[in-house]
């Protein structure tokens, strides 16, 4: 049976919203973290639904799914560095009380 | 050796920088630096006049500053008459420092003392061996500037001290006139090197158009102001006696033996300018003949060991003066050789008189023979070679002039034999008083100088004695030869004559003196009461000092005074007008700067400042505020793009 390209992007679609609320409204950084953690990997959810029913070489996409993994593995290690950070310096981990970036 | 000739004059500077910068540290070594020094001089000036007297002139020059395309180099001209200026200089030099280490014995300023004389060799020795007049005028000046120091070295007292600035300020007048004569030269001939001028003056490759040229003796004669002044000529002298405040040795070294003897140097260095101009060199021997006139008159009747001296040196000085203007100027370079000697040896004798006895007071001097016997036989030796009786130097030098002047100009023989006679009477007046007869005051004990006195005292008479062979007949004028300055044509007939003459003028003179002040004292207070305006006038020195005062300094005075009040009223006013009235428009431009200029500036400010404090809420620091702003302008994007 093959699953249809439309619910490959609704699925993608979803988990893409449910990040972004989770990014805007998670007060905890970690949280946040794990929120694009999810928008990304919707992302490489629809990467690889495209590549498999439009291209004729499938492994085009996957590649950039697997970039994208490895970005993802950065940038979050990047991420806790600067909570850790932040919580030494701050004491806390709530993103509304974490005003640094103000004027 | 010839490349060691600049440590001639970097020695004794080493001396000076040393001396005077290490003074506390050197002490009573100063003397001794200063005489190694010098005599580490003398050396290499003995040296390299041998080889003159072997291979001829030296020279050699290196450029030094390169002004809009034309190059002044700086150099050495050793020729036969820089020679014997340099071994006079150094060797005198050198004796002198040697008896200043005691003569200046437990001065508190003793190694200050040794600094500037160090400095004075150093400048002299520049100046012997300069090439250019503008090296030459620099070593003068600084000489200028010794003679200065040391005349007031003892400046507590206000008579040095103003002697110093009398000094400094009269000679200062010839030096303008010198300064002026050296860029004449220059103008007209484009250099200032001696050797350039000698051939384009002299010699096969004359320049017609420079030595035609009107302003030349003009030149001359600015040049002779420099004579003037250092040499003390009419009307000059005046600050050479005065100059006598200084340390005794100093009057031997730089106001007897060598700095006064750098004007006639410099003629002799400018001879080939003089040469052509017969009224320049007749202007010139009438000075020299009236100075050496007029001050032998003034010594007559000086009761001042010192002033005696001083004004003998400047009548001495005319002498020289005088064999340049008659055209001979190798009788002049002669004369000043011996009188080297024995002038510093007269005054360095009289320093251990001082020292030995603390009054410089003749009149209160007498029957020092006993108690100083190395100094007054010395003494007496300098004597006769002054007063001119053979064998001793000074008769062979001051005859050679005798004898210009004799085929020059029979007037100016007369004022020269004359002159010659009284050199004689005053003289021997000052040995007669000084250190025969019997003390006149009998608070004073006097005792002879320590050897490090009487030796230089002892050298310099052997010299005094000696050093007029090499120009006389029995060398067959050996020094004239080699000098090579060129003299005149004499009447050589006339030899025997002028010097019989100029050997009873000095024996006559010495015979009268010794009849007024040994055997009978009471003829001179006779003559005295019977020539007595005279007198008094010579006493006074010929009121000169008070005629400058009168007709010179009172009407500078005078003019100084209305130029201060001029200064004080009318410039001081103009220039604090000037300054209230840039107070008043500067008030005006203050207040456009602070309201139009400034207010445009805080305009442009507040204006930022308004527009800013909305936008800047946006910034609120929060991350999540910064994400929902970029979904938001993703969305509205997307909405006018799927529009």
């Amino acid at each position: 049976m093959i699953i249809p390209l439309q619910h490959f992007l609704i699925f993608s679609s979803a988990l893409f919203v449910i990040g972004l609320a989770g990014a805007l409204t998670r007060r905890n950084v970690v949280g946040i973290l794990m929120s694009i953690e999810l928008m990304l990997n919707a992302v490489n959810v629809n990467l690889v639904a495209f590549s498999r029913t439009t291209s004729l070489q499938p492994e085009t996409g996957q590649v950039f799914a697997v970039f994208i993994i490895a970005l993802a593995a950065a940038a979050v290690a990047v991420g806790l560095a600067i909570v850790i950070a932040l919580y030494r310096v701050k004491k806390t981990v709530f993103a509304d009380q974490i005003n640094l970036l103000k004027w | 050796m010839e490349k060691y000739i600049w440590l001639i004059p970097v020695l004794p500077f080493l001396s000076f920088v040393i001396n005077i910068f290490f003074g506390k540290k050197t002490g009573e070594k100063a003397g001794w630096i200063a005489s190694v020094c010098s005599a580490g001089s003398c050396a290499i000036a003995l040296c390299l006049i041998s080889k003159v007297i072997a291979h001829g002139t030296l020279a050699g020059s290196f450029p030094w500053l390169t002004v809009s395309g034309s190059t002044l180099r700086f150099g050495y001209l050793l020729d036969p008459a820089a020679a014997t200026l340099l071994f006079v200089v150094t060797v005198i030099g050198t004796l002198i420092q040697i008896y200043s280490i005691g003569y200046m014995h437990s001065d508190p300023r003793y190694p200050r003392f040794f600094a500037y004389v160090s400095l004075f060799m150093a400048a002299m020795l520049t100046l012997v061996i300069a090439d250019n007049y503008l090296l030459f005028f620099i070593a003068w000046e600084v000489m200028g500037l010794c003679s200065y120091l040391l005349i007031g070295f003892w400046f507590e007292k206000d008579s040095a001290a103003n002697a110093s600035l009398k000094a400094f300020l009269t000679t200062r007048v010839g030096d303008v006139g010198f300064f002026l004569g050296i860029l004449t030269v220059h103008t007209i001939t484009g250099t200032l090197n001696f050797q350039e001028l000698g051939q384009m003056l002299g010699g096969h490759h004359a320049v017609a158009a420079v030595v035609g040229h009107s302003l030349l003796p003009l030149a001359a004669l600015l040049v002779f102001c420099g004579t003037i002044g250092k040499s003390a000529q009419i009307p000059l002298f005046v600050w050479l006696p005065d100059a006598m405040e200084g340390p005794t040795s100093v009057s031997a070294l730089i106001h007897a033996a060598t700095m006064v003897a750098a004007g006639v140097y410099l003629i002799a260095r400018s001879y080939m300018i003089f040469m052509h101009f017969q009224t320049v060199l007749f202007i010139v021997a009438c000075i020299g003949s009236g100075t050496a006139l007029f001050a032998a008159l003034i010594a007559l009747t000086q009761t001042d060991l010192k002033k005696v001296l001083a004004y003998s040196t400047i009548s001495q000085l005319g002498f020289m003066v005088a064999a340049m203007g008659l055209g001979n100027p190798t009788a002049g370079i002669f004369h000043l050789m011996t009188h080297a000697f024995f002038k510093a040896l007269l005054f360095l004798g009289a320093g251990s008189v001082i020292h030995g006895t603390g009054t410089q007071d003749m009149r209160k001097l007498g029957g020092l023979f006993g108690h100083m016997k190395s100094t007054a036989i010395t003494f007496l030796i300098a004597s006769i070679a002054i007063a001119g009786v053979p064998p001793l130097s000074g008769f062979w030098s001051k005859d050679e002039i005798l004898l210009a002047a004799y085929s020059g100009s029979r007037m100016l023989y007369l004022v020269l034999s004359v002159t010659a006679f009284l050199t004689a009477f005053y003289m021997f007046r000052l040995v007669f008083m000084t250190f025969f007869g019997k003390s006149r005051d009998h608070h004073i004990h006097a005792h002879e100088s320590p050897a490090v006195m009487t030796i230089p005292l002892w050298i310099l008479a052997v010299g005094s004695a000696l050093i007029g062979i090499p120009g006389s007949p029995f060398m067959h004028h050996w020094f004239q030869e080699f000098l090579a300055l060129g003299h005149p044509e004499m009447e050589e007939s006339a030899t025997g004559f002028v010097m019989a003459s100029s050997v009873i003028f000095g024996l006559a003179g010495i015979f009268l003196a010794y009849l007024f002040y040994l055997v009978s004292p009471a003829i001179p207070e006779k003559i005295a009461a019977v020539l007595g305006p005279l007198y008094r006038a010579s006493k006074n020195k010929f009121y000169v000092d008070e005629i400058y005062s009168a007709v010179i300094i009172r009407p500078f005075q005078a003019i100084g005074g209305i130029l201060f009040r001029f200064d004080a009223v009318i410039v001081d006013g103009i220039v604090n007008g000037t300054g209230s009235n840039t107070l008043r428009s500067s008030t005006l431009s203050q207040w456009f700067d602070k309201y139009v200029v400034d207010g445009l500036v805080n305009l442009a400010g507040a204006v930022t400042q308004i527009a800013s404090a909305f936008i800047r809420r946006i910034q609120t620091g929060l991350i999540q505020n910064y994400l929902l702003l970029a979904v938001i302008s993703v969305l509205i994007l997307f909405y006018f793009e799927g529009r």
